[in-house]
């Protein structure tokens, strides 16, 4: 099962590698990492997720815990957290391909950055589901380049006014 | 030193200035820091220029390489509980102490590495003996830090020193750039630290101490196996409260050696690879058995599915991470060992666990350390034996890693905590002579005997000149079977005698490598000679070196194999012709072998 772990950290150099490092040397699998500042620029969010089972999850988080930069995590896996990737992608197409994909473009709400006459470079900011379905639809075309975020999750209002 | 130079730091000084490598040892000052082990180079020039002008108020211990000035702090700190010091320049310096640095984190021992680093100008550029020893000691200490503001010196010092020295301690590094050591600053105390207080606040008590109160009552043949934890948590007394209350039997680890008397009735001794049969076999036995400050490493639940499967499973560890890491628990409580244990001992009922007892006090009697004896070479473990009567167990033993370590930990009970040194989870050849040194340094008015190997030896034996330089009689015996020990007896046990470049033929001949030193020497071959050997090393003024020449093929028992359940222990070699067993009683007050 897939965890996400939100973990807020000190934003200075080496707490990413420090982090990484964690996480290679302990062999845990993680499938991405994305990380970014807050509205604090002395604090940055590290976004992980995470492929372990629930034992190896609270393992990571308690060494995690100890490393002097981290603040503090959170575990965003469940319903009360918006979780979003992007993901940018540019195909290759013959004309009799171009309304098929201009179709599948609009089913899955994506949106055309750039166009010549046999190149099209679509955008979709969504959650992870849909990425990965909107990646497996669009492999069929010749993929000529693609970019990928990792997932960044905020826990909903709602939500944290029930936690609180 | 010109007049001129000192007005100027004068003058400094009343302006309320102070150079960055002046606010570091001001703040080492401050927290009690009286010694330090280093060697100089280029980028840590202008601290050792510094530590000159406070030499009445800080010693420094020119060693001869710098891993040594890591073990050295090392040892220091595991003797005294106090933080331990190692200095170094950038480059070759910094990564000589990384060893040193990873012992000190995989044994929980406080220590502060500091390291020269180039001017903040030429970080990055690849100058003249750069290296990024931040990005190396990462993963190997609490926390790290390259210093590149000198207003932050005072802080940064501060929460390497706090940080290392709380919670489970471990090593602390500084990399500090020329130009940080001599730039001025106004800031001269660390302020309020900026790391989260759950890194020096004593942790609160978390878990479910209840149950494991009511499940230490109700177990009627429980243990405790108490590891290196209980040494930092200074929590010996509190050990012994806690087993003599219950009637509970003590195992401790090779790192736990100390927390818990090696000659009280209650005591096993070690349990693990090499622990005593008894030890191994109440472990079979036991239905409770409770983990104080150990972590179920594989050297003691070798497998770790069956370790102690019959028994409730039931740890107290300071370090949440340490919890269901390696084995499942049944129960589990966090926090200050010490503080834990005092309520233990408050609250769980006296018992007398008579038939329990009497059956490990059985197990005891019919399964002792073994060796044999009877033809007149000379056994590591009798010469152990006879070190412990001469000393009556009261010296400090620092080793080093192989073979003679295991002889040590099993016939040499130590009955007092910080008493005994080694290098545990990560293993270090060379630790033992520079700990000694640092243990003499911290702890004089001790004994320290360093018992090494041949192999172990020369991984830092030119530190044979700091101990003649500074005049600090430590003991050496080094156990001499021409071969790396221990690698031999696994490869004769496990890779069908096959000694693939175990044997050490051309070994120098120590005795004269001490004459070298000015350190006096003897070598030993005969049983006859154990006395006369050991009273030359015991009654030295200075440091002195005993060489005993012990058989080749010399085996540590009892063994369990890495990985294996319990029940596959070997517990005694075989003899050769002409040998007798002969038996160690556990427990032994001072009492006569004969020869
Ligand atoms: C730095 C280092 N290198 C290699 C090893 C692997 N090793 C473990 S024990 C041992 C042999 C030690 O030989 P010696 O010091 O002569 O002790 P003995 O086992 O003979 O008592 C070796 C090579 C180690 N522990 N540390």
């Amino acid at each position: 099962m897939k965890h996400v772990l939100s973990v807020l950290v000190n934003n200075h150099a080496g707490v990413l590698s420090h982090v990484s490092g964690l996480f290679t040397r302990r062999s845990y699998n993680i499938d991405s990492l994305s990380v970014g500042e807050t509205q604090d620029p002395t604090k940055s969010i590290i976004t992980l997720v995470i492929s372990e089972d629930e034992e190896m999850v609270k393992q990571i988080e308690k060494q995690l815990y100890k490393l002097v930069d981290v603040l503090e995590i959170r575990d965003l896996t469940g319903e009360d957290s918006l979780k979003r990737e992007l993901i940018l992608l540019t195909v290759r197409f013959s004309p009799e391909k171009r309304a098929e994909i201009l179709t599948l473009i609009d089913v899955f709400k994506a949106t055309v950055v750039d166009m010549t006459e046999e190149e099209i470079m679509i955008e979709l900011v969504a959650n992870p589901r849909r990425i990965s379905s909107f990646l497996q639809t669009f492999s069929k075309f010749h993929i000529v380049e693609m970019a990928r975020t990792g997932t960044i999750a905020l826990e909903f209002p709602t939500a944290r006014k029930v936690r609180n | 030193m010109s007049l001129t130079l000192h007005f100027r730091i004068l003058v400094r000084i009343m302006a309320g200035r102070k150079t960055g490598a002046e606010v570091m040892i001001d703040i080492l000052l401050r927290n009690g820091v009286e010694i330090c082990w280093g060697y100089p180079g280029g980028a840590i020039l202008p601290f050792y220029d510094t530590l000159f002008h406070y030499a009445d108020r800080i010693r420094h211990i020119l060693v001869r390489h710098e891993q040594a000035a890591a073990h050295a702090a090392e040892g220091y700190a595991k003797a005294t509980g106090k933080l331990g010091v190692a200095i170094a320049t950038s480059g070759p310096g910094a990564t000589n102490l990384v060893t040193g640095i990873t012992d000190a984190k995989m044994d929980s021992v406080p220590i502060l590495a500091i390291t020269g680093q180039v001017p903040t100008s030429a970080i990055g550029s690849d100058a003249f003996q750069e290296c990024d020893i931040y990005g190396i000691s990462l993963p190997i200490t609490k926390y790290n830090a390259l210093l590149k503001n000198v207003d932050d010196v005072a802080r940064i010092t501060q929460e390497a020193i706090t940080v290392a020295m709380s919670g489970r301690p471990g090593p602390a590094l500084i990399d500090f750039p020329k130009d940080i050591q001599t730039a001025t600053t106004e800031v001269l105390q660390p302020g309020p630290l900026k790391i989260h207080p759950r890194h020096w606040q004593k942790p609160a008590i978390t878990g479910d101490l209840d149950r494991l109160i009511e499940a230490l009552d109700r177990a009627r043949s429980p243990m405790l196996y108490v590891g290196g934890g209980a040494i930092t948590a200074n929590a010996a007394e509190k050990v012994r409260l806690l087993a003599e209350k219950g009637s509970i039997p003590v195992a401790t680890t090779l790192m736990g050696i100390g927390a818990f008397p090696g000659n009280h009735r209650l005591s096993l001794g070690m349990l693990g690879m090499h622990g005593t049969a008894y030890a191994n076999k109440a472990v079979m036995e036991c239905d409770l058995i409770l983990a104080l400050g150990a972590r179920f490493d594989d050297r003691v639940a070798l497998h770790a599915p069956s370790f102690a499967q019959q028994a409730v499973r039931a740890m107290v560890d300071i370090d949440l991470a340490e919890i269901n890491k390696r084995v499942k628990v049944d129960i589990w409580v966090s926090g200050d060992l010490a503080d834990v244990l005092s309520i233990l001992v408050e609250r769980i009922k006296a018992q007398n666990r008579t038939s329990w007892v009497e059956r490990i006090q059985a197990l005891k009697a019919k399964h002792p350390l073994r060796y044999f004896r009877g033809r007149g070479d000379i056994k590591p473990q009798l010469v152990i034996e006879k070190l412990w009567e001469k000393t009556r167990g009261q010296a400090i033993i620092s080793t080093d890693v192989g073979q003679h370590q295991m002889w040590a930990a099993q016939y040499y009970p130590i009955n007092e905590a910080r008493q005994w040194l080694t290098s545990g989870g990560l293993g270090t050849m060379g630790f033992g002579f520079p700990a000694g040194l640092g243990a003499k340094l911290g702890r004089p008015e001790k004994e320290v005997v360093v018992i090494t190997g041949d192999g172990s030896f020369q991984m830092n034996m030119q530190e044979l000149a700091t101990a003649r330089m500074y005049d600090i009689p430590v003991k050496i015996i080094l156990f001499n079977n021409g071969f790396l020990g221990m690698v031999r007896q696994w490869q004769e046990l496990f890779y069908n005698q096959r000694f693939s470049h175990s044997d050490m033929d051309y070994n120098p001949d120590f005795v004269k490598i001490c004459e070298g030193y000015d350190i006096p020497a003897m070598r030993i071959e005969h049983e006859r000679e154990i006395d006369k050997g050991l009273d030359f090393l015991l009654k030295s003024e200075d440091a002195a070196l005993l060489e005993v020449m012990i058989p080749q093929a010399e085996k540590v028992y009892p063994m369990i194999a890495s990985g294996q359940r319990y029940e596959t222990m070997t517990e005694v070699g075989e003899p050769l012709p002409g040998e007798e067993e002969y038996s160690t009683i556990p427990n032994r007050e001072v009492e006569f072998i004969k020869i």
